[in-house]
């Protein structure tokens, strides 16, 4: 059995064509309602894997001060265009309250010097953008745990929602605001704190002043910054376009532990 | 006369679904990659990124009228690299700021999500077809039998790259199995290439740091993982690009046909034309 020219010549055209077809139809499959469910099914093969292996609760790594970051990089939002936030912030934040409210027992107003004044944990980890970089920072905040047990979660709560005053895309119906969720595996692991200082400072603001979330298992558009208010849900699908957080809205992730 | 071209089965089923699920599994996961380094195109080593101190990184520096220039940077070297990486044509006529070209990427567009999603599920299928032909490997004995080189083998290596440099590769009952090349060349790739590729992904993944420390302490942090993640996937390429070479250098359509069929065609090696 020989290859004639004229056969390996069609070979080639065929596996040009082929190629070429390829390419363009990854890109319409990418947005074809159905073959996006079957990749987005990987999702959920990853987080009970993941949830599997972390059912004991271990901890991220902490790291030492000899390894922080000199320069941390601040992603997303790195400032607040809202008359309000500015207001808050140009008088240090004293007037701030993180509010939380949904379903809880006891709704709270909390400031920051109530929150100051709660338990409080400083861990020095390394934060890992959804992009690929990684920092080392410092934070010190009240543990999640203790700001829950205080507000009294409802049986039927089923999510933790964050939201945020920073719009990351300013948007006519309000989508564009920044918000997060997390289920309760997470928020009551004992690294996921509120964070109100950085690197031994009161957060600045490109860094989500004045609290942002610390959630180190997972990637950095978890950590939700300029945090306003914490809402407990059963369902977080009335929540911005329904997916659990901006970014999860945009395509990304839910569970963002890989 | 009898015998001179004999029709041998070659590959199992099981070897040759594998082969073509993993291939599929390559391209896919070699240009979502590529997406998502798009998405911070420099590698680091370490814990953390030293962002003036990369490893690698395709820049762009904005040239005015002129355009972007494409920059790369390799241990404080640049060159430059307009049109390929650091700054390449898109579906527009001007030069965009972007790693890889779109031609290399899935999608051909910016889009980080998307190419995460797609990463991960084909990463699954890897992961769970190569653990599939491992297995079928140990079980079946295909592992020990055709790729582990014999003793002969490996004495005789100098012999068979002299061989292979000159394009002379083997014939008849020498045929019937790999050489002695393709053999180191197959285990390198499904025994270090691939679980590296495998665990330095793995080692990204800020849940598994947490599951498993080792990982972290194995590979020196998460962005040297990230920066040996791309090397083992840079081995990958070269290892397709040689064994594509010599598919084609080496009879393609026999070659094809048999990971395709199963079937392989013997040819006699004193007789044996070289078209």
């Amino acid at each position: 059995m020989q290859t004639d020219p004229e056969r390996r010549g069609f070979l080639m055209r065929t596996a040009a064509l082929a190629g070429t077809l390829a390419l363009g139809g990854c890109d319409r499959l990418s947005e074809t309602p159905w073959f996006r469910q079957v990749l987005d099914s990987a999702e959920g093969a990853t987080s009970r894997a993941q949830r599997f292996l972390l059912g004991s609760g271990p901890l991220a790594r902490e790291y030492t001060e000899a390894d922080l970051s000199p320069v941390f990089k601040a992603n997303g939002s790195v400032s607040v265009d809202d008359f309000d936030y500015q207001t808050l912030a140009e008088k240090g934040f004293v007037d701030w309250r993180l509010q939380i409210d949904g379903l809880v027992e006891r709704p709270q107003r909390l400031s920051l010097a109530e929150l100051r004044a709660m338990p409080s944990r400083t861990q020095i980890t390394r934060h890992d953008c959804v992009e690929g970089w990684s920092c080392i920072g410092k934070w010190t905040g009240t543990p999640l745990t203790s700001v829950l047990e205080r507000a009294g979660v409802q049986s039927q709560a089923r999510y933790v929602v964050f939201h945020c005053a920073d719009t990351l895309e300013p948007t006519l119906d309000g989508t564009g605001q920044y918000y997060e969720s997390l289920g309760f595996e997470d928020a009551y692991h004992p690294q996921t704190i509120l964070a109100y200082d950085m690197n031994g400072h009161p957060l600045p603001i490109p860094h989500g002043a004045p609290l942002r979330l610390r959630v180190e298992r997972q990637l950095g558009y978890k950590m939700a910054k300029y945090i306003m208010r914490i809402e407990l849900v059963e369902s977080f699908t009335g929540i911005g376009r329904g997916r659990g957080g901006f970014w999860e809205d945009r395509g990304y992730e839910w569970y963002a532990g890989i | 006369m009898i015998g001179r071209h004999t029709l041998i089965r070659r590959h199992s089923l099981m070897v040759r679904v594998t082969h073509w699920i993993n291939a599929v599994c390559l391209l896919i996961l070699l240009m979502s990659g590529l997406q998502i380094f798009n998405a911070h195109p420099a590698l680091y080593w370490g814990q953390a990124s030293a962002f003036d101190h990369p490893i690698l990184a395709l820049t762009a520096t904005d040239g005015g009228e002129a355009g972007n220039r494409g920059v790369t940077e390799i241990f404080g070297h640049t060159f430059d690299t307009t049109g390929i990486l650091g700054a390449s044509l898109g579906s527009g006529a001007e030069l965009q700021r972007r790693g890889f070209p779109s031609w290399l990427t899935l999608p051909s567009y910016q889009d980080l999500a998307t190419g995460r999603r797609w990463h991960f599920f084909f990463a699954w299928l890897l992961v769970l077809n190569g653990t599939v032909y491992f297995l079928y490997g140990v079980v079946s004995g295909h592992l020990r039998r055709d790729l582990l080189p014999t003793g002969r083998q490996l004495r005789a290596i100098g012999h068979t790259i002299r061989e292979h440099l000159l394009l002379r590769f083997p014939r008849g009952d020498e045929a019937r199995r790999y050489n002695v090349l393709q053999k180191l060349a197959y285990l390198a790739v499904a025994l270090v290439l691939l679980p590296l590729a495998v665990l330095t992904g793995l080692t990204m993944s800020p849940g598994m740091d947490a599951a498993v420390p080792e990982l972290l302490s194995f590979f020196g942090g998460r962005q040297s993982a990230r920066t040996i993640h791309f090397l083992a996937a840079s081995g990958l390429v070269l290892f397709v690009a040689v064994h594509v070479a010599m598919v084609l250098l080496s009879g393609a359509w026999n070659n094809l046909r048999s990971m395709i069929t199963g079937s392989y065609l013997l040819q006699d090696s004193v007789h044996a034309d070289r078209s």
